[in-house]
């Protein structure tokens, strides 16, 4: 799977005849050892903060499913009872229900450093598309999980969703009924949706399989964005253990300290309290608001005064990210040497941002004090409508206008030859003596 | 990587995290906007990372549900033992098993319970046990409808999570109903409440921009002062019921919510320990390795 040459040498007798049969062990003794550009700061914890949240997400969720009853008489009823009678059901309830936001909060911020740094660029172009794939399948995950315990924004968020598939022309109607499996939302609807929530994490976590074999073939990226070549191997590398398992960890656990102020002290906090509602489908909450996590593709879907187009954009705001690595003319990886398409980037996050607090706005609502301005075709210019216009166009346009464009027009900042040059400490070179201590300490 | 850029580099992350989390946070009261007035603060004893129920305050807040709120609203997801787990209005230390809590046993003794008997089939009334769940006040969902003007009483299990606000949302809304202004047409079978979600435009007669805040709630108000006897003295102000019956609703809706917080004050204390070490075998496996 890695390109770097194997130092694992099995020493037991069982370790050499399980070695000549299923290097398993030293395959894992190669990932750990496996050559690390030793600039990586903090923005590359995300991944290993990641892996954690998957296997947090399967391992609740699998145990929240033997509890769980998907109907749509009892399933209200069944998530409450985890919570009151199943041992520890509370905390494994609401580390699932946050995990999500907080797997959303890491994957944001995962991506926002690739975008930073050129993560999607020759030759990493298939890490990107799989961590696009991947990304899709969990927004997908947490909308069908966000379903199941069967509270009024669960029912009402899945009728406008699956709504939109039956504005496709022509084969939308007919998708749509397949996809709930009848007419209106009901059991059917209920139980695929637990079956395919159950299925999608274990295809993610598939797929981040394939995103790891990638990552480790192509190598990884760093912050100054050049490739480290074969000979400064030594120099500007490190074994990714103990190095990152102990910067990785550290990570981690200050991501569990976020985790757990949400989980034990305020659990709700980023829920919407119409959930705790049993669904009614005769009575339409006043806002349908997805969760925090899906606001800024909401927002965009509003922002089309055309349903179908409204879902176009939507998909197409997803679909824009899996071309990204030919969007990008700029030869230079890290917008660090890149100071006109860092503003923009910054502008971009505002944005993102901005879409979110929009996606939770009422569309008719002024921004600014509650003044009336002007109707611009269908809606007052001081409105969230207008603003998540106004963002939506800027969303799109990094990546089909300002990507291309500037990266062609800009002159970057002088590259440095080594990722060892811009560091402040100035030794470029692991002393000896150092890589001794640390393999003693490791 | 030295110590200041190393930890400025954290900092910036914890920066961001931070700020994400709070985007989230702010989205939330942005979407209960709308509706009733600034709630009331019952200034509730286990609000706060530290705080605890009052158990007189959770058996007063019982007896408060007990004798007004349950004849017309249920509350389904609750058993008898419930109230004697540990956090809860009859919680006995010297007594763990809730099935065996002899408050509990005697509160469940008093109410009867529909059941079918077991020699003949045929349906009877019994004393409820500690196993069983509240009773339902009315046999089905259409009837709760057609006894309260078409709308039927929401069950009170979770009202405290199913509102933004919770326990000081109902405090409020049990303390709202407050004399309509004259230029308010209340609708036939509703009643004019402060802290009720709506919009009253269609209904007011009077200047188009003062509008009052509040909306109309099928439940006339059901507190009375000294409605309920309280054994332990105080004195059953509508004040005073409301807030014990909006703590003993937050209580039901999230009853592990007290030794949840608390088993969350070890799990931090771990790991910021933790999360010490960590960083010093950082320093420690990076020292001498210029990053």
């Amino acid at each position: 799977m890695s390109d770097h040459e194997s130092t694992y040498v099995p020493k037991t007798g069982v370790e050499k005849w399980l070695d000549s049969r299923l290097p398993i062990v030293r395959f894992g003794a190669d990932y750990m050892s496996l050559p690390t550009p030793k600039n990586l700061n903090y923005w590359w914890t995300f991944g290993g903060i990641l892996a954690l949240c998957l296997v947090t997400q399967i391992a609740t969720g699998i145990v929240l499913a033997m509890h769980y009853v998907p109907n749509t008489e009892l399933a209200f009823a069944s998530v409450e009872r985890i919570m009151r009678d199943v041992n520890s059901g509370d905390l494994i309830r609401y580390t699932h229900a946050n995990g999500a936001s907080m797997f959303f909060v890491a994957v944001y911020l995962h991506m926002l450093r690739g975008l930073y740094y050129g993560s999607y660029k020759a030759p990493r172009e298939m890490i990107w598309i799989v961590g696009c794939v991947i990304f899709f399948l969990m927004i997908a995950t947490a909308f069908l999980g966000y379903v199941l315990p069967w509270g009024q924004m669960s029912y009402w968020g899945a009728e406008v969703i699956t709504n939109l598939i039956g504005a496709i022309p022509l084969i939308g109607e007919p998708i749509l009924i397949w996809l709930r499996g009848g007419p209106a939302i009901d059991n059917a609807t209920l139980n695929r949706f637990f079956s395919l929530h159950y299925l999608l994490p274990f295809v993610i976590a598939g797929c981040v399989v394939l995103h790891l074999w990638a990552l480790h073939h192509a190598g990884q990226g760093n912050p100054v964005g050049i490739l480290i070549p074969k000979d400064r191997e030594k120099k500007d590398m490190v074994p990714f253990h103990p190095y990152f398992t102990v910067k990785d960890g550290f990570a981690v656990i200050l991501f569990l300290i976020l985790f757990a102020l949400f989980v034990f002290f305020m659990p709700n906090a980023l829920g919407h309290a119409d959930n705790y509602i049993p669904a009614n489908p005769l009575q339409t909450p006043a806002h349908i608001v997805p969760e925090w996590y899906m606001l800024p593709f909401y927002a965009i879907l509003r922002a089309i005064p055309d349903k179908f187009g409204g879902v176009v954009a939507m998909f197409g705001s997803i679909g824009v990210l899996f071309i990204l690595p030919w969007l990008d003319t700029s030869k230079v990886r890290s917008m660090r040497y890149r100071p006109t398409m860092r503003t923009f980037f910054i502008i971009f996050v505002l944005v993102g941002m901005g879409l979110g607090w929009c996606g939770a706005q009422l569309p008719d609502a002024p921004v600014v004090g509650s003044f009336k301005t002007f109707i611009l075709i269908d809606g007052d210019l001081n409105s969230y409508l207008w603003l998540t216009r106004l963002f939506t166009a800027y969303y799109f346009a990094f990546f089909l206008i300002i990507l291309p464009v500037v990266g062609l027009k800009e002159t970057p900042l002088a590259i440095p030859a080594t990722i060892s040059e811009p560091v402040l400490s100035g030794g470029d070179a692991m002393t000896a003596a150092a890589a001794a201590s640390a393999e003693k300490k490791g | 990587m030295t110590l200041k850029t190393s930890m400025h580099s954290m900092k910036k992350t914890l920066v961001l995290i931070a700020a994400a989390a709070g985007l989230s946070l702010a989205a939330g009261p942005a979407l209960a906007s709308g509706g009733g007035h600034a709630l009331r603060d019952g200034g509730f004893s286990f609000e706060g990372p530290f705080g605890t129920f009052d158990q007189g305050q959770l058996q007063r807040g019982y007896k408060v549900y007990r004798e007004v709120c349950s004849a017309c609203h249920s509350m389904n997801l609750m058993h008898f033992r419930t109230l004697a787990e540990p956090g809860g209005p009859f919680f006995d230390a010297h007594q763990a098993n809730p099935a065996e809590n002899r408050f509990v046993k005697a509160l469940a003794k008093e109410i009867q319970v529909p059941d079918i008997d077991t020699e003949t089939g045929e349906p009877v009334m019994r004393d409820a046990t500690p196993a069983d769940r509240f009773p339902n006040p009315y046999p089905n969902a259409t009837a709760a409808a057609a006894a309260n003007g078409g709308a039927a009483p929401p069950d009170l299990s979770v009202m405290a999570k199913a509102r933004h606000g919770g326990a000081n949302y109902i405090y409020s809304l049990l303390t709202g109903y407050h004399a309509p202004p004259a230029e308010l047409t209340i609708r036939p079978g509703q009643n004019y409440n402060v802290y009720m979600a709506g919009d009253l435009t269609p209904f007011w007669k009077g200047d188009a921009a003062h509008v009052p805040a509040g909306g109309f709630i099928a439940m006339p108000n059901p507190l009375r002062a000294g409605q309920v006897t309280y054994d332990d003295g105080t004195e059953a102000s509508v004040d005073q019921m409301s807030k014990d019956v909006a703590a003993y609703i937050a209580w039901a809706s999230d009853p592990k919510q007290v030794q949840r917080k608390q088993a969350g004050v070890g799990v931090m204390i771990f790991l910021l320990l933790f999360a010490g070490i960590t960083y010093m075998s950082y320093r420690r496996i990076w020292k001498g390795v210029a990053h």
